[in-house]
C-alpha cells in the first residue's frame, strides 16, 4: 500500500493505494467518482478516458502509484460550474449516446482529441502526414475510433465534435 | 493480479542495477501491453521498476545526421514529431496506424518494441502456449490462426510481432540503444527481434535486466519517400493483418535502391531482404514489384487459414511500391 | 389542470436524463456503493463438460482482506429453477467451458481477483462436443421457438413447386455466433437485510428479476427490490436474469455482507448469453416474370445441454412474400456450448440476412431489378395466417429508399464499377420486426404542487423511454413534458415487461396513457385538488388480451453502398440509407438514434462480428474487445435514417411500432449484396471478411 496525493479535477485527494490499483478503480470505489466507466479494463473500449495532464490516457491501464504528481481530469470536472463544456451540450443536442456508458470516455476523448488537432498532429488518414491537418468528418472518425460505443452513436458524436471543432 | 512493490528508477543505471538485483523485477513503461498482461496472469512481475522518468523522452537529431529517439519518448510525440513527419514519414504513419490516441499518449517507444503477442492462446493461461507456459504446446497450428505467421515459424510457436512501430523500425534498419549489466550497447533493427525457434518465451535477444534506453534513425535521405500501409479487418483500432513498411530510392524509372518490412507475417517485424536486393537496380515496374515480393513470400509456409496473407502481402507490396515509384 | 396548443408526441425533445449522461452523474448498477461493501470475483470453468471433484481453497484464504471461497460445496441452496442457467453453484456438473464454479469474495476488488486465480480446480473431465454441423446427428425438432411461435409452417407442396419453378435459387447461407458486448458488463450490487434482498441491477426488466430472484431464494417479491436507473445497454443479453446476478445475491446471502459483482467482459462471452450461430438453406421457386411460386426456409442451430433456446430465424420468412407453397422449419442441437439467447432482433437478423440475400440471388436469376422483385411479390395479407396486416408500407419504403439513394440510375452488372484501386457496389434488402405488446401497469399521481408524477418498472436501456413516455404522459395528461416527472428502473413501481422485443413503448405507453386518462377522470370528478394529491393507476393486461386479430409488423428497406479494396479485399460501408415504417414515431431525434444504432451494429454484423469457437477447448476464443470485433467510429461513415409516418389504429393508444431492433434487420443482407454488385462474389457465410474476398 501507498501514500499519495492525487490531483483531480482541481480538488487534492490524499490516498492509500494497492500498487495493482488502476487509476480507474482508484477514480471509481475509492473516491466515489464514477463517470468513468469500466467496459473491458484491458484499454479496448476507452469508456474509461481521462485526462492526465492534459492528454486522454486510458485509465483502466494507469497504476494510480504512478500519478502521483500528475493532474488528472474526468468528465466530472469538464463543466464549468453548472455550465457545461460545449461538448457536454453538443452531445445532448445531437444525441450523440444513447445508453451513455461510454459517454464520459467520448466526452474525454474528444477533449484530448480536439487538442492534438490543434497542436497539429497527424492521423492515419491524413493524406500527407508533413501537412497541419484539416479536421474533417473523416479526421474525426479515425481520432475517435479508440472509444468504442455500441449504441452506435458514432454519427451524432461526429457530428457533435464537428460542431464543436468549428 | 499478483501483489508487486512498485520503484521509480531516477536514471538508466538505478534501473539496472534494481532489476539486476531482483530477478522479479520487470520495467515498466507506458503500462499499456504490461499492465494487461499483469491482469491476464501473463505477466506476473513482484517488483515494477517504472522506467518513464529514467530513460530520455527527447527526440532530438544526433552527429550522424539520423534521430536519436529517447526510449521513454511517447508514441504520439514520435509520430508528431516534424523531424519523423517529413525524413520518415512511414514511421510516423506507422506509429499513427497503432492502437488508438490515448494508447499513444501513454505507449512509450521502447515498451512499444517489447509488447507481447495477441495470439488468443498466448493471452490465456488456462490453455497451454509454449511462450506463456514454455514446453505446455502450441494449440494455435491446430487451432486459430489466421492472424498468425506465415514466415519463420516453428513447431513450437506461430505467433506474430504485434507491433506496427518495430515493422517501420526494421525497414529503416534502426540502431536500438541497450544498457545492461555489462554496459552499453547497440542492437540492430531487424535483429532486436528473433524468431521462435524451439525458445518462443523469448521474444527479443535482450538478456536479463536490459534496458532499452533510445532508438537511433539513421540518415537515409531517401526515407522521406517512404510509406506505411496496414490491412486490418476493422477500419481503425485493430492489429494488423499484414503490412508493409517501404522506402523507395527511384530515378528515371529505375530503383536504386528500397528498404521493405512486413508486419503481421512473422515472430519479428520481417526485413524483406531478398526483394530489396532483387529490386536494387531492376526497372521501377509492377512485373519486377511483383517477381520481388514472390521471391520474398516462397519463403512463407502459411498454415491452412492464414494461406491467404501469402497473396495479401503480395499485392500490398506490389502496390505500395507503384504508389511510390510513381 | 394546464392546457397546452400541441400534442408531444412526435417532438424532437433532448434525452430527459442528457445531463446526468454527459457530467457523469448517472448511476449505474456498479457504481451504488453500500456501506460495508465487500467484492465478489467469479471463477469459471477450464474444461467443457464433466465434474468438479474438488477445489483447494486454502491458498486463497490466506490471502489478505479474503472473506469467503464459496463453490457448490458450500453455496446456500436454492430453490430449483426452469433454466438451469440460475440454478448457480447448485450442483458439481459442468455444462460449457466458462460456467461459473466458484466466486471469490474479499474486501478489495484486487485481492478478490487474486483468490479468484489462485484456486486449484480438479476436474474429471469429458469428451466435449461443441461444433455445429447441418449433419450432426443430434439435431431435433423443438416444440416450438422463441417468442411462442411454431416450430414449422407448411402451406401447399412447396417441394413439386420447386421442381415446376423455371426460376430457382437454392442456397445454403450462415451465420456465426455473435456476443451482444454492451458497453456496460453485466453488474450487481446485492444487499441483503432483514426486509429482503435489494439489488441495483444492470437490467433490462426489474420486475422480472424481482420475479425470478425471490423464486429462487423462495420469498415473496415483495421482499425482493430491484433497482436499474440507468443501464449501459443490453440488446438482449440483460433481458433476463442470468448466472451473475444470482451469484452476486448467493455470494452476499453467504458473507451476510453487501456485495458488489461485475462479470468482468472476458467471462461474458460465456455466461451472459450470445445469438446462436446459423446454417440455413433457402430455396426460392419463382415463374419467369420473379413472381415467387414457392419459399423453403430452413435453419439449423444450437443451443447449450441445461437449457433449450431456439431461435425463430426463419419466422420473417412467414410474412415477408406472397406465394402459395411455403415451408419454414427449425432444428436445434444441444452442445456443450455455452448458452444462446437473445441478441437484438433474435431470428429476424440472421433469417433476414438469408432470405434477403436470396431474393437478391433470385433478381439476378431473373434479370429483374431487386427493388421490383420485392414489389411484386407483395402480399395482400398476412401470407401464412391470412389476417390482414394493420398496416404494411414496405413498397413505399422500397420506392422511397430507391428514391432518396438514387437507384435509378443503378446498372446491375456486377464487379463493373472501379475507382482508383475500389471496386464499388450497391444493394438493397427490406427489413421487418414485429409490433408486439405485452402488459404492464403503471400510476399517475398529481401532485400538490400541480406536478405530475408518472410511475412503471420501466428500464432506459438507452432507447430513450424515460424522454418517450415523458413525452406520452405529458400528451395524455394534457401538460407539458417540464411538468411531468417520469420514474422507471424500479421494481417497487408498477409492475411491467421488460425493455426487449422492441415492445417497451407500445406495452409501457399504453399503461402510462391509460392511468394517465384515469387520473384526469379522477381529477375532473372531485373538483379541488385534495392536500394529499390524486393517483390513479392502470393495468394493461385486459386490453391487450382484447386486442382485435391483425398480423402488426414494422418494415423498411435499406440500401448500402460499398467499396471493396481491389488488393486487399477490405470492404467498407460508404453509405448506408434506412427507410422504414414503425407506426407513428414518438421522437424523431431518438428514433433515429435508434434506427441509426441498429442500423450500425448491422453493419458491425456484416463485416466484423463472430465468435470463434475453439474446438479443442470448447470455449470463444476471441473473448474480449480487441479480438471480438465491433465497429468503430472509423467505419461508420455516411448512415441515414428516415421514416414513412404511418396512421395505424390498430395498434395501441399512441399508434406506434417497435424501432429497437428493426434497424439491424436487413443491413448485413444490404450490404452482402452490395458486396456482390461490387465485386461479382457472393459472400453467404458472414462475417464478410477480407480473406474471403481476396481475389
Amino acid at each position: 500500500m501507498t501514500d499519495m496525493l492525487l490531483s483531480i479535477n482541481g480538488d487534492e485527494y490524499p490516498v492509500v493505494v494497492d500498487t495493482r490499483e488502476t487509476l480507474l478503480d482508484t477514480l471509481r470505489e475509492r473516491l466515489d467518482l464514477t463517470g468513468a466507466k469500466k467496459g473491458c479494463d484491458h484499454g479496448q473500449c476507452g469508456a474509461c478516458t481521462v485526462l492526465v495532464d492534459g492528454r486522454r490516457v486510458k485509465s483502466c491501464l494507469t497504476l494510480t502509484v504512478t500519478l502521483d504528481d500528475r493532474e488528472i481530469t474526468t468528465v466530472e470536472g469538464l463543466a464549468d460550474g453548472d455550465r457545461p463544456h460545449p461538448l457536454q451540450a453538443a452531445f445532448i443536442a445531437h444525441d450523440a449516446f444513447q445508453c451513455g456508458y461510454c459517454t464520459p470516455g467520448q466526452l474525454c476523448s474528444a477533449v484530448g482529441m480536439l487538442a492534438e488537432a490543434a497542436a497539429g498532429w497527424p492521423s492515419v488518414v491524413t493524406e500527407d502526414v508533413c501537412a497541419e491537418p484539416v479536421l474533417d468528418e473523416e479526421e474525426i472518425r479515425e481520432r475517435m475510433s479508440g472509444n468504442l460505443c455500441r449504441c452506435g452513436a458514432y454519427v451524432n458524436i461526429v457530428a457533435a465534435i464537428g460542431e464543436v471543432a468549428r | 493480479m499478483k501483489p508487486f512493490d512498485y520503484q521509480r528508477a531516477a536514471d538508466t543505471r538505478s534501473a539496472v542495477a534494481a532489476l539486476s538485483r531482483q530477478p522479479e523485477a520487470m520495467y515498466l513503461g507506458g503500462g499499456t501491453n504490461l499492465v494487461d498482461l499483469m491482469r491476464l496472469g501473463v505477466a506476473t512481475p513482484a517488483v515494477l521498476v517504472d522506467v518513464t522518468r529514467a530513460t530520455s523522452e527527447a527526440i532530438e537529431e544526433s552527429s550522424g545526421g539520423g534521430l536519436l529517439i529517447g526510449a521513454a519518448a511517447r508514441n504520439s510525440d514520435l509520430a508528431a514529431h516534424p523531424v519523423v513527419r517529413h525524413r520518415y514519414p512511414m514511421l510516423a504513419q506507422a506509429v499513427l496506424a497503432g492502437a488508438s490516441g490515448q494508447i499513444r499518449n501513454m505507449a512509450t517507444v521502447g515498451g512499444n518494441l517489447l509488447q507481447r503477442t495477441r495470439c488468443s492462446y498466448f493471452q490465456d493461461i488456462a490453455k497451454p502456449c509454449n511462450k506463456h507456459r514454455p514446453g505446455s504446446g502450441c494449440p494455435a497450428r491446430e487451432g486459430d490462426h489466421r492472424n498468425l505467421a506465415i514466415i519463420g515459424h516453428s513447431s513450437s510457436c506461430v505467433a506474430t510481432h504485434p507491433s506496427d512501430m518495430a515493422v517501420a523500425l526494421a525497414a529503416l534498419g534502426a540502431s536500438v540503444h541497450v544498457e545492461g549489466v555489462e554496459g552499453t550497447r547497440t542492437v540492430p533493427m531487424p535483429g532486436l527481434h528473433r524468431l521462435p525457434g524451439d525458445e518462443p518465451e523469448r521474444d527479443t535477444v535482450l538478456e536479463p535486466g536490459d534496458l532499452i534506453t533510445a532508438v537511433e534513425l539513421p540518415a537515409l535521405p531517401y526515407a522521406s519517400r517512404s510509406r506505411y500501409r496496414k490491412v486490418r479487418d476493422r477500419a481503425s483500432f485493430a492489429f494488423a493483418v499484414v503490412s508493409v513498411a517501404v522506402a523507395l530510392d527511384e530515378a528515371d524509372g529505375v530503383v536504386r535502391d528500397c528498404r521493405i518490412a512486413l508486419g503481421g507475417v512473422a515472430h519479428v517485424p520481417w526485413r524483406a531482404t531478398l526483394a530489396e536486393s532483387a529490386l536494387r537496380g531492376a526497372p521501377a515496374t509492377a512485373e519486377e514489384f511483383t517477381r520481388a515480393a514472390d521471391l520474398e513470400l516462397a519463403g512463407a509456409r502459411p498454415l491452412p487459414d492464414n494461406a491467404f496473407k501469402v497473396p495479401l502481402v503480395r499485392n500490398v507490396l506490389v502496390r505500395v511500391l507503384s504508389e511510390l515509384a510513381s | 389542470m394546464t392546457t397546452t396548443a400541441r400534442p408531444y408526441v412526435g417532438t424532437a425533445l433532448d434525452r430527459v436524463e442528457g445531463m446526468e449522461k454527459v457530467t457523469g452523474r448517472a448511476r449505474y448498477a456498479y457504481e451504488h456503493s453500500p456501506d460495508e461493501l465487500a467484492y465478489a470475483v467469479p471463477v469459471q470453468a477450464s474444461i467443457a463438460r464433466g465434474e468438479v471433484r474438488a477445489i483447494d481453497v486454502q491458498a486463497a484464504l490466506t490471502i489478505p482482506g479474503v472473506i469467503a471461497i464459496i463453490w457448490h460445496r458450500n453455496a446456500p441452496r436454492l430453490a430449483p429453477a426452469d433454466n438451469a442457467e440460475l440454478s448457480v453453484l447448485q450442483s458439481a456438473r459442468v455444462a460449457y467451458r466458462g460456467q461459473y464454479i466458484a466466486v471469490a469474495v474479499a474486501e478489495t476488488l484486487q485481492a478478490a481477483g487474486e483468490a479468484a486465480r489462485s484456486l486449484s480446480v480438479d476436474y474429471a473431465g469429458e469428451p466435449h462436443d461443441t461444433e455445429l454441423r447441418a449433419d450432426h446427428p443430434g439435431l431435433y425438432r423443438p416444440e416450438k421457438v422463441n417468442a411462442g411461435y411454431p416450430t414449422d409452417s407448411e402451406h401447399g407442396d412447396p417441394d413439386a413447386a420447386m421442381e415446376a419453378a423455371p426460376i430457382r435459387v437454392d442456397a445454403t447461407y450462415s451465420t456465426p455466433a455473435e456476443h451482444n458486448n454492451p458497453m456496460e458488463p453485466h453488474a450487481t450490487v446485492a444487499r441483503w437485510d432483514a426486509d429482503g434482498l435489494t439489488l441495483y441491477d444492470s437490467t433490462q426488466g426489474a420486475s422480472a428479476v424481482r420475479a425470478t430472484l425471490a423464486a429462487l431464494f423462495t420469498m415473496p417479491p415483495a421482499n425482493v427490490r430491484v433497482i436499474a436507473s440507468h443501464v449501459g445497454g443490453g440488446f438482449g443479453s440483460k433481458g433476463q436474469p442470468l448466472a451473475p446476478v444470482v451469484l452476486a445475491a448467493l455470494a452476499a446471502k453467504h458473507v451476510t455482507r453487501p456485495v458488489k459483482l461485475a462479470v468482468p467482459r472476458q467471462q461474458m462471452f460465456a455466461v451472459t448469453g450470445y445469438r446462436t450461430p446459423t446454417i440455413q438453406r433457402v430455396r426460392l421457386g419463382a415463374d419467369v416474370d420473379g413472381r415467387l411460386t414457392a419459399i423453403v426456409h430452413e435453419a439449423i442451430e444450437q443451443c447449450s445441454t441445461i437449457r433449450e433456446f431456439a431461435e425463430q430465424t426463419t419466422t420473417p420468412t412467414r410474412i415477408m412474400y406472397a406465394a402459395p407453397n411455403r415451408r419454414t422449419t427449425h432444428r436445434v442441437v444441444k452442445l456443450d456450448v455455452p448458452t444462446p439467447s437473445w441478441m437484438r432482433a433474435p431470428g429476424e437478423a440472421p433469417g433476414m440476412f438469408a432470405l434477403e440475400s436470396a431474393m437478391d440471388e433470385l433478381a439476378i436469376a431473373c434479370g429483374i431489378d431487386p427493388v421490383e422483385l420485392r414489389v411484386r411479390n407483395e402480399p395482400d395479407a398476412d401470407p401464412e395466417s391470412g389476417e390482414p396486416f394493420s398496416s404494411r408500407n414496405l413498397v413505399a419504403c422500397l420506392r422511397e429508399g430507391a428514391r432518396r439513394f438514387g437507384w435509378a440510375d443503378r446498372d446491375p452488372t456486377p464487379g463493373a464499377r472501379l475507382v482508383g484501386r475500389t471496386l464499388i457496389g450497391t444493394g438493397v434488402a427490406a427489413s421487418t420486426y414485429p409490433a408486439y405488446r405485452s402488459p404492464s401497469q403503471a400510476s399517475a399521481r398529481l401532485e400538490p404542487d400541480g406536478r405530475y408524477t408518472v410511475r412503471i418498472a420501466a428500464t432506459d436501456i438507452g432507447t430513450g423511454a424515460r424522454t418517450v413516455l415523458t413525452q406520452i404522459a405529458a400528451d395524455a395528461l394534457r401538460t407539458s413534458p417540464d411538468r411531468v416527472t417520469v420514474e422507471i428502473g424500479d421494481s417497487a413501481l408498477p409492475p411491467a415487461t421488460l425493455a426487449g422485443g422492441s415492445m417497451g413503448t407500445a406495452s409501457w405507453g399504453t399503461a402510462v396513457v391509460r392511468a394517465c386518462e384515469a387520473l384526469r377522470e379522477q381529477v375532473s370528478r372531485s373538483g379541488d385538488l385534495p392536500s394529499a394529491g390524486l393517483e390513479a393507476a392502470a393495468d394493461t393486461k385486459e386490453e391487450i388480451g382484447a386486442q382485435e386479430r391483425f398480423s402488426r409488423h414494422a418494415f423498411g428497406a435499406q440500401f448500402a453502398e460499398v467499396g471493396v479494396d481491389v488488393d486487399t479485399g477490405e470492404a467498407r460501408v460508404l453509405r448506408l440509407l434506412g427507410v422504414f415504417a414503425a407506426g407513428r414515431i414518438v421522437n424523431p431525434k431518438t428514433a433515429r438514434s435508434q434506427f441509426i444504432g441498429g442500423m450500425t451494429m448491422g453493419l458491425s454484423t456484416a463485416l466484423f462480428e463472430e465468435s470463434l469457437m475453439d474446438r479443442e477447448f470448447g470455449d470463444y476464443l476471441n473473448r474480449d474487445l480487441a479480438q471480438y470485433h465491433v465497429a468503430a467510429c472509423a467505419d461508420v461513415r455516411d448512415i441515414e435514417a428516415v421514416w414513412i409516418e404511418e396512421d395505424d389504429p390498430h395498434l395501441n393508444p399512441m399508434g406506434t411500432k417497435g424501432i429497437g431492433e428493426i434497424g439491424i434487420v436487413g443491413t448485413a443482407a444490404a450490404i452482402a449484396n452490395a458486396v456482390h454488385h461490387a465485386t461479382g462474389i457472393r459472400i453467404r457465410d458472414l462475417p464478410i471478411r477480407l480473406d474471403k474476398l481476396l481475389r
